[in-house]
Order: structure tokens, then sequence, then C-alpha cells
């Protein structure tokens, strides 16, 4: 074991186990906290993590340590890592690196794997979780050889983090852990077919200002890749450069204030009127990191059938994908950004500015006219929406808050308010229930000084709520807010509008069992309910007032409560819904 | 539906085949043919896929393809600049009698004998697909009892070699993940 490769003297070189050349490739990573729980395979590298200066959070489920590396990763920027044994360890893993793939989550995930010698015999743990792994994953790694970890580590960070950010998983065998080697962090890596573009084209950026120029009703179409890029500053200075409308995905959501008079809110499904309308009626929409996914387009053929479209996307892939672009930028979206608000400038200067006067006076006119709104129940209930449009005005737009999928989610993307990006955290293209605990949790370890609330329903709250153990043991004070309404909403929704009100299997029964209260006190944190909307503001103060251990509350609103606007699956954004049969007019003579 | 020939240098690494033939199967793609084999680098695979498919499709497919880390460059290959070729070995039932005949066949298309059996003769040919599907339509009385074809590979006419300007290129070390 004394072996000494090079000059001996460098103290590099010295002989140390595969599993303690991880733990220091991860160091050199600049990993700071990594979230996971071990077992056989990756037993050798939790040793020499007990020595390191990397925090390692004990979950409870690896479902819970790959989405809170998402949250991790949403909330800051830095590249969220988790950690899982072989075999079921990391088939665990599968549901958050989908989520972080459809999402563009910068993560790298840690798995061991069976001994080398080992590798398909069907061992006892053995999945082979590369292969698994290879359509969610942005690249996936098997290493069996001790002496390419360092490599290994940092092609996959830098893969994760730049381009379209994504996930990465490496495959570290157990002989290759145990086994010697000596530590070498790579100065240069060798990855001939990964070259993402990140300057755009300049004849594209001329060509997109000469038609936003020539149209008379753009659109700003911002999507996720905004915030993933940080280009928040840069959105909001074209925006008040030309004054075009603008909307914001589901994971846009921050990206572009909300208060800013010219956001429309949110485009799709369940978008605004406002905002659904814009793209409808445009003539030119200008897709900032977007994708023109199903959930914003509804039916492809019939959506925004007079727009051309600017598509500028650092994945060439998207570009063209779903909708014609009439001008393809390739490139970082803050750096296209940058070019166009700086070329439109020269334009300014020689005189040349858009007329888009009617056009905004028309978006803000149906903005005006179909405000976001709900019901409040008759029999004095508790509305599922007023809880979300107080939790936002108590605890601000400096929170961040992360939700789940279904119509709690809808609501939170809807009526809490955000002004900043990366404060609103979400599984938006995969759509996993049971998200917004464990990515509460990374977020709030990333962001410990940020408050942190998971706006949750009751149906999702059920998946992952064992991570309260990880956060009241591990001092990570989330807060949760549960939106109970006893039901798979979302599902219920479209029971209700499809299917006749036959409720087939959506009612969880949750307000009777289990008691969130004394589930909450079970796992160490503070247990609040609330079914009054007397009750709302004060309940959301006394959370807020609790900030050393986790706060569960559960507000038990009102079960027939809808998500509107609507758009129904497969049908024309132009039928979209304000309300149950109530479709929005709109005065063509204003445009 | 037009038939594609794509040649795609790949880096030659563990798992590379199954990635690509994966995200073919997964976006709705069926591989009409798939060749792979070393290049004048030995660190780079080629692959030659043929696939029948529209064009906007094809473009689609060919970006999820550059996508994938260990996929250098993906080059369609024009049929009227390149030259495509595939084999055929084929074994007949051939006695003293008939023998002859098949042997004609055989210079006809310039194909080759690579074994022969008291009742059988195997050959071999080499062409592109429209020169073997004539030359197994004209052996087809004879009965054949065996058949095994490579995937088509292709290479373009003139002097340029397709992995010019491909060589790896490092890349620097990320900064460190956290700012």
């Amino acid at each position: 074991m004394s072996e000494q490769q090079g000059s001996g003297a460098d103290s590099q070189a010295q002989a140390i186990t595969g599993a303690q050349s991880l733990v220091r490739s991860l160091e050199a990573a600049g990993v700071t906290d990594i979230f996971g729980i071990p077992g056989g395979a990756i037993l050798p590298a939790y040793d020499p993590l007990m020595d390191s200066s990397i925090r390692h959070i004990l979950v409870r489920h690896e479902q819970g340590a790959g989405h809170a590396a998402q949250g991790y990763a949403a909330a800051s920027g830095r590249v969220g890592v988790c950690m899982a044994t072989s075999g079921p360890g990391a088939t665990n893993l599968v549901t958050p690196l989908a989520d972080a793939h459809m999402d563009s989550l910068p993560m790298v995930a840690i798995t061991g794997q069976v001994g080398a010698s080992m590798i398909g015999t069907d061992a006892f743990q053995e999945a082979d979780i590369r292969g698994i792994t290879m359509p969610i994953t942005k690249h996936s790694f098997l290493v069996t050889d001790p002496a390419e970890i360092p490599t290994k580590i940092a092609e996959a960070f830098h893969i994760a983090s730049s381009g379209r950010p994504g996930p990465v998983l490496v495959d570290v065998t157990k002989s290759a852990l145990q086994a010697s080697t000596t530590f070498r962090w790579p100065t240069e890596l060798s990855l001939p077919g990964y070259r993402p573009v990140t300057r755009p084209h300049a004849k594209q950026i001329r060509e997109a200002a000469r038609l936003l120029l020539e149209s008379r009703k753009p659109v700003l179409y911002v999507g996720g890749g905004t915030i993933r890029s940080g280009a928040s500053k840069e959105v909001l200075a074209l925006a008040e450069l030309t004054g075009i409308p603008v909307v914001t995905t589901l994971m846009a959501r921050g990206a572009f204030p909300d208060s800013h008079p010219q956001h429309l809110g949110m485009p799709g499904m369940h978008g605004t009127v406002a905002a659904v309308a814009a793209l409808q009626k445009s003539d030119l929409i200008v897709s900032l990191g977007a994708r023109f996914d199903d959930r914003v387009t509804g039916n492809l053929d019939s959506f925004a059938p007079g727009a051309k479209v600017i598509h500028a996307d650092i994945d060439p892939a998207e570009i063209g994908k779903n909708r014609y672009a009439d001008v393809p930028i390739v490139g970082d979206v803050r750096e296209v950004l940058i070019d166009l608000i700086t070329t439109l400038r020269t334009e300014q200067e020689a005189g040349n500015t858009g007329d888009y006067e009617g056009w905004v006076a028309f978006c803000a006119g149906v903005k005006k006219k179909y405000p976001l709104g709900y019901d409040r129940p008759a029999d004095g209930g508790l509305a599922p929406q007023y809880v979300l449009e107080r939790l936002g005005a108590i605890s601000g737009p400096d929170t961040i808050y992360t939700a789940g999928v279904g119509q709690h989610q809808m609501w939170a993307a809807h009526f809490i308010g955000y002004e900043r990006p990366n404060t609103w955290i979400n599984s938006g293209g995969l759509g996993t229930m049971g998200f917004s605990v464990p990515a509460a949790m990374g977020a709030k370890v990333a962001m410990p000084d940020q408050t942190v609330w998971s706006v949750d329903g009751d149906g999702c709250f059920q998946m992952t709520n064992q991570e309260l153990a990880t956060c009241a043991i591990n001092d990570i004070p989330i807060k949760v807010a549960v939106i109970n309404n006893e039901s798979l909403g979302m599902v219920r929704q479209w029971q209700t509008l499809f299917y006749n009100s036959r409720y087939s299997n959506t009612d969880l029964h949750s307000k009777r069992i289990p008691d969130f209260v004394k589930l909450a006190d079970a796992y160490g944190c503070v247990g609040l309910a609330c079914e009054s909307p007397d009750d709302v503001d004060a309940t959301i103060q006394k959370a807020m007032e609790i900030n050393d251990v986790p706060v569960v509350v559960d507000f038990r609103v009102h079960r027939d409560a809808m998500v509107w606007p609507m758009v129904a699956a497969g049908t024309s954004n132009d039928d979209i819904k304000y309300a149950r049969d109530l479709a929005p007019q709109f005065d063509e003579d204003d445009l | 539906m037009a038939k594609h020939t794509l040649s795609v240098l790949v880096e030659d690494k563990p798992g590379v085949l199954a990635r690509i033939s994966a995200l073919f199967s997964r976006r709705g793609f069926n591989i009409e043919s798939l060749a792979v084999g070393p290049t004048e680098h030995p660190e780079i695979s080629r692959m030659t896929i043929v696939v029948n498919v529209d064009s906007s499709p094809l473009e689609q497919v060919t970006k999820q393809l550059n996508k994938l880390i260990e996929v250098i460059k993906i080059v369609e290959l024009d049929p009227n600049s390149s030259v495509n070729r595939e084999l055929v070995m084929v074994k007949v039932g051939a006695t003293a009698e008939n023998r002859g005949e098949v042997l004609d066949v055989v210079q006809l298309f310039r194909a080759k004998v690579i074994d022969v059996a008291s009742d059988a003769i195997t050959m071999q040919i080499v062409g592109n697909d429209g020169k073997i599907s004539d030359f197994l339509r004209v052996l087809e009385p004879f009965g054949i009892r065996e058949l095994v074809q490579s995937g088509m590979v292709a290479i373009g006419r003139g002097p340029r070699s397709i992995s010019e300007r491909s060589k790896p290129v490092a890349v620097p070390v990320p900064p460190a993940a956290h700012a």
C-alpha cells in the first residue's frame, strides 16, 4: 500500500482508497452538502465522509434525498448532490432524476454499485442504474476503475452545471471504492462531444430585433431557462425598454415581478385569461428559455395562429421541436437578452421604435376585465385560494415557496405573488406528487436565512412527509402549509368536469385520517390547524414566529374549490373558460 | 418518408450504442440498418445509421443525438455524393447438376463463392441495396437456406474526411460548484 506515483514528493499522489478519492473529489468540486442514505455498496464512501467538511444529511427515503438536492439547486443555482446505495437505493432516485431532467436542474447523484466482478450476476442489491437512468439523465457514468474517480466527478459537475443544466448520475462500484488509488484532480477535461453554445449568433439577434420592430402585437414568453441562466434583470430591462407585455410560465414564476404592470401572469392550461389571450392573439412570440410545452400551447395546431416566433434557447433541440421558429437563436438566454437589448437601444437611438400602443392597451384591458378570482364558499368554509393569498401577503416575496403537484400548485402559482427568481420551486415537467416537502428541505439547507414554505396538498404530503423527521433532527425549520381538501383535488376536478362527478378513488378522507397535527407532533414539529377564514392570518403569523423547529399547518379547506381559468386538455386555447361554463368575451375592435 | 443515412462519430466508450439505439426507439424511430466500427482515430467509433423518416422529425432526432455527451459529430450523407455498401453472405442449395447455374449468377453479379458443400454453396456479395436485392431475387429459385446481412456502411466522395475538425477539445475544469 506504500506505492507512490510520479515524483513521490507530491502529497496528492499518496495511496488512498477509492472511497477517500471520491470524498476528496466531491470536496474539490465545491460540495458542502449531500443528502443521502448509506447501504452496502456505498458503505466504503460513508467512512471518509465522516472526516470530511461536507455536511451529509441523513434522509428517510432516497426519493427525499433526490428532491432535496433539486430544491437545493433550484433555490441556490448550485449543483445539488444526493447519494444512495446500489439496487433499491438507486432506483428510489429514479423519480427525482427524471424530475430534474424535465426541469433542467443541476444535480449529481452518486450511487454505489456491486463489485465489478459481480456486475451482471444478479447479485444482491444489483440494479443497472446507469442503464435505467439513461433516458432521464443528462449523462451517466459507471466507474469501475478507482483512478477514474476524480475525472468522472469533475466531468459530472461540469456537465450538470453547464449548458442546459441537468442531472448526472455517477455509479461507482464497491470494488473501486475499496481499491487503493491516488487522487489527482484534473486540470482539464476531454469531452469532445460536449460543447454547449452560449454566445448567440449576431445575425439572428439582428433578425430578432427587426421582427420586434415590425410587429404590432408582440409578447415576451418567459420560461424557466431565464431563471436557470439568471436573466431576470435582463428580462425586466427588455420589457421596460420596449413596453411589450410579459407572460411567465409555471417554471418562470418570479423571473419577472408579478407586481409589474406589464405582467399578464401565467399562460397555459390554468393560465390567466390575459396571458392566454395575449399569446393566442399575438403576431410575435418572443420565447425566452421556454419550450412550448403542451400545457402552455393546448392544441398546437390552433395555438397562436397569427404569431411569428423568435425562439431563444440554449438547447438547440428545443427550437422548432413543437412550434416552428421563424428566428431560431441558440444561446444562453441571458446573453441573448444582453445582445438583443444592445441592438434595440441602437435602433431606438436611430429613431426606430416599435408601435405597440393599441396592443398594450388591449392586453391591459383583458387583464383588468378578467383578473384572477375565486368564490368564497357559501357555508363560510375556507377557500384554498384565500389561504395562499394571505400566505403570500404575510410571508412576503423574499420567502421561498415550494409546491407539489395539483390544485394547490396552481393556486400557489397564481395567488402567492412572486417578485424574485428562485423563490418559486415546483415540479413542472414531470409533475411529481410529493416533491414539495423534500424540496423545501433542500432549499432551506441551501438558503438557511430565507423563510421556506412548502405548500402541499393532502395527497402529495402523504407521499414524502417522512422527511419531517430529517428536518426536525437536522435543524432545518421549514414550514408546511397543507391545503387539505381531503381529496386528490385536481383529479377530482377532472372527474367533476369530465366524468359526471363520479369520484372514483379520489377521496382521501384526510380530514379524518391521519391527524396532521398529531403527525407533526410525532415528528417533533409544531402542528397547527385552521378551518375558518377568520383564523388564517393569526395561524400564519403563529407559524412565522416558530423558527427553531418545522411547522405544519393543516389548512382544512372547502373541498369543491376548482382551479380556474382552465383550458380543457387537448382543446384550443381559444376555448379557455374563466370559470365553469363562462367563456371570456374579447372586444376585438380594441385591437 | 424517405431514407436517410447518418454517419455518427462517437467516443469509443461502453454504453454508447445502447444510448443511441434507445434514443431512436424512445423518440419513435425505427432504425433500418446500423453498423458500428473503429475509425482512423483509435478513440473514435463511427456508426452508419439508416432511418426511414421525414426530414423534420429527422432534424429533431439529429439534435437529440447531438445532445448525447459521447456523440462528437453527425453528418447526413447525400446519396449523390457518397458511396454506400453492405455485405451479404447467402447459402443456397446446389447439387452437381445445377452448381454451374449458381456460379453463372455469382459471376454476373461479381459475387464470390466462400464455401462449397456437396449439396450447397455459400456466396458473399458486396454492394448497395439495389444490387443485393437483385442478386437475392435471382438466387431465390435455387432455395435460400440461410442469409446474413451486414448493416450498411457509407463514405463521402472526394478528398475530405468527416472526422476533420473533430479532434478532442479540452474543456476547462468547472469552477467549484459553489460560487
